[in-house]
């Protein structure tokens, strides 16, 4: 239901009141969290610090978060050349390979985990459980580990450790397999769920054309699971985009580290922070905003068709198609 | 796995910390996140402007940022302490980053569930003289709780998860993954089964907790 | 049918992987063994990109001390400055590194220790630093490590600094009640000591005066120095050769005044007073 409209009646004169006063207070309450914010970046709060409502205390101090020179780093085009874009090139290398590779193992383990046979079943879903139960910061610690846990292994099988060059993980490596590992397994379930919405007559009905299996999953089954999962699908890549983020840790020089070294540079962290973030929201934003018209869409065109199949339709806020798909 | 075992102190320690982290965040994110959810269908518009700026904002800003906000600013900046010792002190902002972050999450799951709800229940509601609280209260909430009971487990199992970033971004609260990390740093266990050890102490988390919210969401489910 | 797809697109996706993983190493060269002469090779060398006045990115290429010292020690063997391809080494990633065949060298404020020893060699030390402690400019009550006693301590992580003050006497600290709080790097504990949040900031001088340097009026060294850190040369595991060569060109370096002359570029204006000897060589493994 539509709740707005719903949920309450239209207001009369009392209850205008009251809500005038409900929103002046939310107001007031709102400025006061904004000046604290703006004060306390200022260093005008806490001991030693001017009167309240002295005009010492709003002026910008020049040893505040405020103060020009930590932000006239970011009118310098040099900075965003030198630093930003770089960094948000290496974000999207990081997620536009990490996208297609969790996309090819959620398609394959989805299926698997459809599979007539225990033995490709069991396997598949004891895989997804387990990446899906471990944090990605784990994954990526251990994907940077690899070949040290290689070293450590070599020995106890009778094998000489390699040749120093011979097997290394990257940064960029880590952190792409992690979030394949980790955004795969959570695609698997979601192509799983999609399959398993298709109503059934749609695969008898291919079966009685003559198909066999590959041709049911491939023309029938997966374009119409993947249409409809499409909205799900387009809100665990954001996720997938925001945890490109973690790299950070490993000193992956993502769109973060590029701003954690303005910060290094330049002596401002906190205003290269504030920055960073308003970058990130934007990115997300408009990719979330691209799964509700995918949604959107999605649900114009198929009016009247796969009505009354399980999907989750909750994905309109474009996260919770897929479980335990919020990192 | 003996050098797993002979630090297994670290590793529990560790994982009270993640235990904690993990208690705490859900309590304070589920009341926040029906908190936000009520100002969302409220009848001010204001209070709906701000929930959604809010849960638009800080849902699509990595987890990090966010933690680096409280621990760099919030904490340090503006001087915000929390505990008398640093341990506790970090610990709390990250519990508050956290919550903030998983209530955005929280609030957009029940938002759906209330999306379930026929109408009809609402207008039999308001047509019994029920006020906006009390159909919030006693109709609308407590059926959405109950059809969103499995996406709730999902958020929190990845809040489980999330833990691991308050052991960076500017607070450094010594949880599991960053006792993983110093024992794969200092070279004091192999690499292999320490990972295999902390994963399965992740896995013991949230497995059972993904377990018994599907089978909570289907002994609950509302039958229509 | 269906399955011979499955390992077919398994095969797929791991090759991609494989690749992936492997990415960056065709520039590298091979180990050990690169570095006879400049034949069109290029050398890749690991810095800092995060510590002002030693390794600190400038735009799209680092300057500082132990930049210009790896460009002399490059150009000894062989490389001209645009042969040399840099790379940032953290201080949790250098090991792996120099395992891995990332990097053919590492000059990143990278201490000589004998739990090093057992998996990288050094050549050096081209120079000792020492730990020193940083405050705000209007504390005057630490003058010491021994003034740390039930303060709040900035340790950055990955780094062992902050240990060797809190750590037991057996474990080879001083045995220092001092509370930890650790950040993400020595930046973040700038901003922290900056907001009083901390109470003081310790590591290696030469990190400090870099920070320092930032913003004079606001912090003030303690320059009470203690223990000693020997900078090295971080080669990988069994480049003897390689160590001996790098010490002739560090050798070179200090007799020809070029360290000093590399010093005062890098902390001229800091007021730090910097070791003007070269420390004595370790020798090869």
């Amino acid at each position: 239901m539509s709740a707005q409209q719903v949920l309450f009646d239209i207001p009369g004169p009392k209850a205008r009141i009251r809500h005038a006063v409900y929103t002046v207070l939310t107001l007031v309450g709102f400025f006061v969290v904004l000046a604290i914010i703006y004060l306390g970046f200022n260093r005008s709060l806490g001991e030693g610090a001017p009167p309240l409502f002295s005009a010492e205390a709003w002026a910008v101090n020049p040893n505040g978060q405020w103060a020009a020179v930590r932000w006239q780093p970011f009118i310098d085009p040099a900075t965003w050349t030198d630093y930003v874009i770089p960094g948000l090139l290496n974000t999207l290398t990081a997620a536009l390979w990490a996208a297609v590779l969790a996309l090819v193992f959620g398609l394959v383990f989805g299926i698997a985990r459809l599979s007539d046979h225990a033995w490709i079943r069991i396997p598949a879903g004891a895989v997804v459980e387990f990446f899906r139960g471990i944090p990605l910061l784990m994954l990526i610690f251990f994907a940077m580990a690899l070949p040290l846990a290689v070293n450590q292994v070599r020995p106890l099988l009778g094998l000489p450790p390699l040749q120093p060059g011979t097997f290394q993980v990257s940064a960029l490596a880590a952190v792409v397999i992690g979030l394949t590992l980790y955004n795969g397994s959570v695609l698997a379930e979601v192509f799983r769920a999609g399959i398993n919405a298709v109503p059934k007559g749609q695969s008898e009905a291919a079966y009685s054309l003559g198909m066999n299996k590959v041709q049911v999953m491939w023309w029938i089954l997966i374009p119409q699971a993947v249409r409809s999962m499409m909205p799900a699908i387009v809100a665990q890549l954001v996720i997938l985009l925001k945890d490109t983020a973690l790299g950070y840790i490993i000193a992956f020089p993502e769109l973060l580290r590029s701003f954690s070294l303005i910060g290094t540079r330049y002596g401002n962290v906190i205003p290269a922070a504030l920055i960073c973030a308003v970058i990130y929201i934007a990115i997300n934003i408009s990719l979330s905003r691209l799964a509700i018209w995918l949604e959107k869409r999605n649900a114009r065109s198929s009016k009247g068709g796969t009505k009354g199949t399980a999907l989750p339709t909750t994905a309109a806020s474009g996260t919770f198609g897929a479980p335990g798909s919020t990192t | 796995m003996e050098a797993f075992f002979t630090n297994i102190d670290k590793v529990i320690d560790g994982f009270s910390w993640t235990v904690r982290l993990a208690l705490f965040s859900a309590l304070f994110s589920f009341i926040l996140g029906v908190i936000l959810t009520a100002m969302r269908v409220s009848p001010i518009g204001l209070l709906r402007g701000v929930s959604t700026v809010y849960v638009e904002t800080v849902r699509n800003s990595p987890l990090t940022l966010v933690l680096l906000f409280c621990g760099l600013g919030l904490n340090s900046a503006l001087g915000l302490s929390l505990a008398d010792s640093v341990a506790w002190d970090v610990f709390w902002w990250a519990v508050i980053g956290l919550s903030a972050y998983t209530a955005c999450f929280v609030s957009e799951t029940l938002r759906s569930g209330i999306n379930t709800i026929p109408v009809g229940q609402a207008e039999a509601a308001r047509s019994l003289g029920l006020t906006f609280t009390q159909i919030l209260r006693l109709i609308i909430i407590p059926q959405a709780l109950r059809t969103v009971i499995g996406p709730l487990g999902s958020v929190l199992i990845a809040l489980i998860k999330n833990t691991t970033v308050a052991s960076v971004a500017g607070l450094g609260v010594q949880e599991a993954s960053r006792q993983m990390k110093l024992m794969f740093d200092q070279g004091i266990a192999p690499v292999l089964p320490t990972f295999v050890g902390f994963a399965i102490g992740f896995l013991v988390l949230t497995l059972p907790v993904g377990y018994f919210f599907s089978w909570l969401s289907k002994r609950m489910a509302v039958v229509r | 049918m269906r399955i011979r797809r499955t390992s077919a697109a398994l095969a797929g996706a791991s090759a991609l992987a494989l690749t992936l993983a492997s990415c960056g190493t065709a520039e590298v060269g091979g180990g050990g063994n690169g570095g006879d002469s400049g034949n069109g090779d290029t050398i890749t060398i690991g810095v800092k990109y995060d510590q002002p006045g030693l390794g600190l990115l400038e735009g799209n290429k680092p300057v500082g001390f132990d930049v210009d010292v790896a460009t002399y020690i490059a150009g000894e063997l062989g490389y001209s400055p645009d042969q040399i391809e840099w790379t940032e080494a953290a201080s949790a990633n250098r090991e792996t590194f120099l395992q891995q065949g990332t990097v053919d060298m590492i000059v990143a404020t990278y201490s000589i220790t004998d739990e090093r020893k057992n998996v990288v060699d050094f050549a050096g030390p081209y120079y000792i630093a020492q730990q020193d402690i940083i405050v705000s400019a209007d504390n005057t009550d630490i003058q010491g490590p021994e003034d740390l006693e039930g303060k709040v301590l900035c340790s950055a992580s990955g780094s062992r600094s902050a240990n060797n003050i809190v750590d037991s006497e057996e474990n080879g600290g001083l045995g220092i009640g001092a509370e930890l709080r650790e950040a993400g790097n020595y930046s973040e504990c700038m901003e922290l000591l900056a907001n009083g949040t901390v109470d003081a900031v310790t590591t290696d001088n030469t990190i400090l005066a870099g920070f320092a340097a930032q913003n004079p009026d606001a912090y003030r060294m303690v320059n009470n120095p203690f223990g000693e850190e020997k900078y090295g040369v971080g080669l990988p595991k069994g480049s003897t050769e390689m160590c001996e060569k790098v010490n002739e060109a560090i050798t070179k370096m200090w007799e020809e005044g070029k360290a000093l002359e590399f010093l005062e570029a890098a902390f001229g204006e800091t007021g730090f007073e910097y070791a003007t000897e070269q420390p004595p060589l370790e020798g090869c493994a």
